[in-house]
């Protein structure tokens, strides 16, 4: 079947020497065979047709980075919180600007994990002292309290020049390791943690990307093999086919709230032992997209298992403040793995990820974050050091930021009565959002929602029929997209589909962050809820 | 055995810095001196990377006083800070998703920061026209480069990717080459013509990779890092043309064009003469340029911010540069609104112009004048030769070394450069990085040290390095 291509502008190169250009929004790419958008009823705006064979008027053969010679790992690559139907949701947000009449009058972004995008405000004590350390002269202003300016100074103080602007250590500045390393102590009931341990990184991200980076090696049978959960948070994927890693899928259990069977990673691990030499094991607790919450038990034998079969941990632990359900508590998997005893905790080797993202504070676009490393071979970190060194250094202020995380007022400071007010209500607002949205999605007929017992989603499960499924590869796009795509259409509600996160054959989902302020997630949820009825019906 | 003793032969290649061993010494000099132990010096001068702050050149105020308001938007109804100071904070949160920096912004980077950087390439390079499509915002310009490079860079194919790198060159791009499972193809700069890049050499070393590795990119930094040579126009059509014969990928990084202090040297853009040498050259030569808001006056490192520019690629590649992007998220905000203020600083007439004026002659007349001091001081040292730093951040000397100092090297089990540097640290309190950090001929060595300092810092720098280097070459004759 020859490659339909949209005939939506991509993203076209200029011209230099006769100006001309052809404007557009951004295209509808996703390397996905797909017919043109007729379905649409968007005013399309005036398109130039760009054959294939010429760009700008040169054979694109006569290219020197070709699809062809290119990186072929990088064609692999997807990102669905990023992907198509997001491309689709920025086009139409242009088009209401332009004044194209639509049945809504907003596009509700609920594809990404983005609290301060939905309104939800950051917390004033850590803005406060960034601001002290953007600009110290504010340091005289008393408008400030003393405790922020305390932070801000000893901030300052540990970076280079007393400015956020200089590089710091590759590794992060000093004393924010430190603090990180007491914050992890605390968390874990005294459990300790070395500075030297602790690797600042420009969000979680980074750092995860990082460590595969060093892992993977090796060649056809002998090639890295990465154990991820389906459904997973796609970064894991998309690096993974960046790295040319074989992903190994384990599935989490959808009938029982999405949790982890130790039988089920065993038989994933046997099966991938085939092909590849998995030597790696991903785990995102809280849950992306699920939202699952894992036993202590769970934890345990996920040690057990990894420790057994000789496997690197990878801990994501970035909504580890994002717990709502009723019996549902974040066990840190270093706390579980050194109270299992020295034979565990001197022997698995493990990475735990955090980040400023998400939880109470939602500061995504910062970048800050961090992984702590268990029991990493001294001659491998200093392989790490020089990886993390071509990244020169994470940003200061993300850096800045952690440190307040990891370090926020006390009982006895100014700003501690303020502070824990506004903590509280965003983790309050969370827990009430996730319940109401479960309550709300199980109403529904064809709409299965496991209990969000944490993080800042709900991957419901919904039900096509045989014609809705046949319609989307009439399409040409699976059948969650296919609906994901007519609800934006019809509803201007960007969830992101199930596809994109991965699930069992012949089941399909969507992901939709819980995020929106409760108002407004009642009416997107309602919307939602009667969109889904009317689509039974018109593919019943 | 370790999980991790299998790790990435990549990674395993990447050559370790000598810089580890100095900052190492470094830290614990610091600490012995905070300890309160005498030495001959009571503070560690750190010139050893680009970094300007660090250095004692001082945050511009305009800047600051934005990113404070963004970070705290109630600084923004304050009469405290300037009104344009203000209305500019404004208008940047009303560009982020819910009026908040905390937000994640478009993959590209804020849109309208992207079309305003799509202006200043434009005004940049004489009216030469620049598409926001094109341009992607990154958390530095390195992170932009090293996503391009993964584009270009098989790390299966045998033979390997090789990618054309200077010598001398900042080891972030070459370590990230290896990293990747490429191969760097070095071709040499001048030194006795003020570190230029020769035609010749790049023939030359074109030549070297046949057989060895797969040439698919040229890799220039102008200005030069560490040779502080700034291109002339030739030299760049030059390069442009050896690219376009040679169907080569080009690299072009000028996160430097901020800092020209040459009386007679300009910084023109590798975009800039591609379009002024018209086509077929301009609709066909593919080039990656990429700035920082890192360098420069502002010199804010920190921030992360970036970006890079794509000419006459494959719309079909772009797609895929996209994603790439994609599921790094997006740059760090602040970075992004750093690297605004950088391309769009105040204009006279606003509130905040004579500061910024000010502020910014100031640093300037004060690099000026540290690189003609770090010229003339060097220079007059006996065993230093320096050439005149055109442009960037560094001073990069030649050192003759006396046998005797070299043999000593050998002994302690040092390159002869690494050694000198270590001495200065622990004599004189001065910490730089030694020239094979950056790749040098045969036989040659040098010393880098960073020019963006305060002016006080650089007389103390160079007072102490003047003590430090009569009184090593005393002791090694």
């Amino acid at each position: 079947m020859a490659e339909i291509y949209s005939d939506l502008i991509p993203r076209v190169c200029v011209h230099l020497s006769v100006f001309f250009y052809v404007s557009g929004p951004e295209s509808d790419i996703g390397g996905k065979r797909r017919a043109p958008d007729r379905t649409t009823t968007t005013t399309k705006i005036k398109k130039k047709k760009m054959s294939q064979q010429t760009v700008n008027g040169v054979p694109s053969r006569g290219k020197v980075l070709t699809l062809d010679n290119m990186n072929p790992n990088v064609k692999r690559v997807e990102y669905a919180v990023r992907g198509p139907i997001v491309q689709r949701a920025v086009q139409i947000e242009k088009e209401l600007k332009e004044g194209v009449k639509k049945p809504f009058s907003e596009v509700i972004k609920a594809n990404i994990g983005d609290a301060h995008a939905m309104g939800q405000k950051p917390i004033t004590f850590l803005r406060q002292v960034l601001a002290l350390c953007s600009y110290p002269e504010l340091l005289e202003d008393n408008k400030f309290p003393e405790d922020a300016k305390k932070r801000a100074k000893r901030i300052l103080q540990a970076c280079g020049g007393h400015s956020i602007g200089a590089y710091s250590a590759s590794q992060g500045i000093e004393c924010v390791r430190q603090d990180v390393a007491r914050y992890i102590e605390k968390r874990d009931g005294g459990i300790s943690s070395n500075p030297d341990n602790i690797y600042l990184s420009t969000g979680a991200s980074d750092a995860i990307v990082t460590m595969l980076k060093l892992l993977v090696c090796g060649e056809g049978r002998d090639r890295t093999g990465v154990m991820i959960s389906i459904p997973q948070y796609p970064l894991y994927s998309a690096a993974l086919a960046d790295l040319g890693a074989v992903q190994v899928s384990y599935y989490l259990d959808e009938d029982k709230c999405w949790s982890l069977d130790v039988a089920e990673l065993r038989r994933s691990l046997n099966a991938a032992r085939q092909h590849c030499n998995p030597r790696v094991l991903c785990i995102i607790n809280p849950g992306n997209p699920t939202g699952q919450v894992q036993s202590r038990q769970c934890i345990e034998d996920v040690i057990r298992f990894a420790k057994e079969e000789h496997l690197f941990l990878m801990a994501d632990e970035v909504y580890q403040d994002n717990v709502y359900a009723e019996g549902c508590k974040f066990h840190s998997f270093k706390k579980v793995l050194f109270e299992m005893g020295p034979e565990y905790s001197s022997t698995v080797e493990m990475a735990s990820f955090h980040s400023t993202s998400k939880c109470y504070m939602g500061e995504c676009g910062f970048r800050g974050g961090y992984m702590e490393i268990i029991n990493m071979d001294p001659e491998v970190k200093a392989q790490l050091t020089k990886l993390v060194s071509v990244r020169l250094c994470p940003p200061v202020p993300g850096q800045a930021l952690l440190d307040l995380v990891v370090n926020p007022p006390q009982p006895d400071e100014p700003s501690y009565t303020t502070f824990m007010k506004e903590r509280t209500v965003v983790l309050a607002d969370l827990a009430e959002k996730a319940r109401l949205t479960e309550q709300i999605f199980n109403k529904v007929p064809g709409i299965t929602c496991n209990p969000v017992q944490g993080a800042m989603y709900t991957f419901p499960r919904i039900t096509l029929s045989q014609k809705a499924i046949d319609k989307a590869k009439e399409e040409g796009q699976v059948p969650d997209m296919f609906y994901c795509m007519k609800l934006l259409e019809e509803e201007g509600i960007c969830l992101v589909p199930g596809s994109g996160f991965g699930q069992r054959e012949g089941t399909f989902h969507f992901r939709m962050t819980i995020l929106p302020p409760t108002e407004k997630l009642k009416v997107v949820l309602h919307k939602i809820s009667e969109f889904h009825l009317r689509f039974t019906q018109e593919f019943s | 055995m370790s999980v991790l003793q299998e790790i990435s032969p990549n990674v395993k290649n990447m050559k370790q810095l000598e810089y580890v061993v100095l900052a190492r010494r470094a830290s614990q000099i610091m600490e012995e001196l905070r300890k309160g132990a005498r030495k001959p010096y009571s503070e560690v001068i750190d010139v050893s990377w680009g970094d300007p702050h660090r250095a004692g050149v001082k945050p511009l105020s305009f800047v600051r006083q934005v990113l404070a308001a963004c970070l705290y938007p109630e600084l923004v109804n304050s009469n405290k800070l300037p009104v344009d100071v203000r209305q500019r904070a404004q208008r940047l949160l009303g560009q982020c998703a819910g009026g908040s920096i905390g937000s994640y912004t478009a993959t590209a980077g804020i849109a309208e920061i992207v079309h305003r950087v799509s202006e200043f390439i434009t005004r940049r390079d004489g009216g030469a026209p620049s598409h926001p499509e094109n341009i992607f915002i990154s958390a530095g310009s390195q992170w932009a480069l090293q996503n391009i490079l993964k584009v270009l860079v098989n790390s299966k194919s045998s033979p390997k990717t090789g990618v054309l790198t200077p010598v001398p060159c900042h080891c972030t791009t070459t370590l990230s080459i290896m990293g990747l499972g490429a191969v760097v193809i070095p071709y040499y700069l001048s030194e006795e013509q003020g570190w230029e890049l020769q035609v010749e050499e790049l023939d030359r070393a074109l030549e070297s990779a046949k057989g060895v590795c797969n040439p698919v990119a040229l890799y220039v930094i102008n200005p030069g890092n560490p040779s502080g040579h700034i291109q002339r126009r030739k030299s760049i059509q030059e390069v442009i043309r050896f690219v376009s014969e040679k169907k080569l990928f080009l690299l072009a990084d000028e996160v430097y064009q901020g800092c020209v202090y040459g009386e007679k040297s300009e910084f023109i853009s590798y975009k800039r003469v591609l379009a002024e040498m018209g086509p077929p050259l301009s609709d066909t030569v593919e080039l990656a340029s990429f700035h920082s808001a890192s360098k420069g006056f502002m010199g804010e490192c920190g921030m992360r911010g970036g970006y890079v520019e794509l000419i006459n690629l494959d719309p079909d590649v772009m797609k895929y540069i996209y994603k790439l992007f994609s599921k790094d998220s997006c740059a760090p905000v602040l970075g992004q609104i750093a690297l605004d203020l950088m391309i769009n600083p105040p204009q006279p007439g606003d509130p905040s112009y004579p500061l910024y004026n000010v502020e910014t002659q100031n640093i300037r007349t004060m690099l000026v004048h540290n690189v003609k001091r770090a010229f003339e001081v060097v220079n007059s040292l006996p065993g230093f030769c320096c050439q005149p730093v055109e442009g960037g951040a560094f001073a990069f000397p030649r050192l003759h070394l006396p046998p005797k100092a070299i043999q000593k090297a050998k002994e302690v089990g040092l390159q002869p450069d690494t050694f000198y540097c270590i001495r200065l640290l622990e004599e004189a309190g001065v910490l730089i990085s030694p020239g094979c950090e950056y790749g040098q001929k045969e036989g040659t060595h040098h010393i880098r040290f960073c020019i963006m300092t305060s002016e006080v810092m650089m007389e103390e720098l160079l007072r102490r390095l003047t003590c430090f280097h009569t009184q090593f070459m005393k002791d090694f004759s």
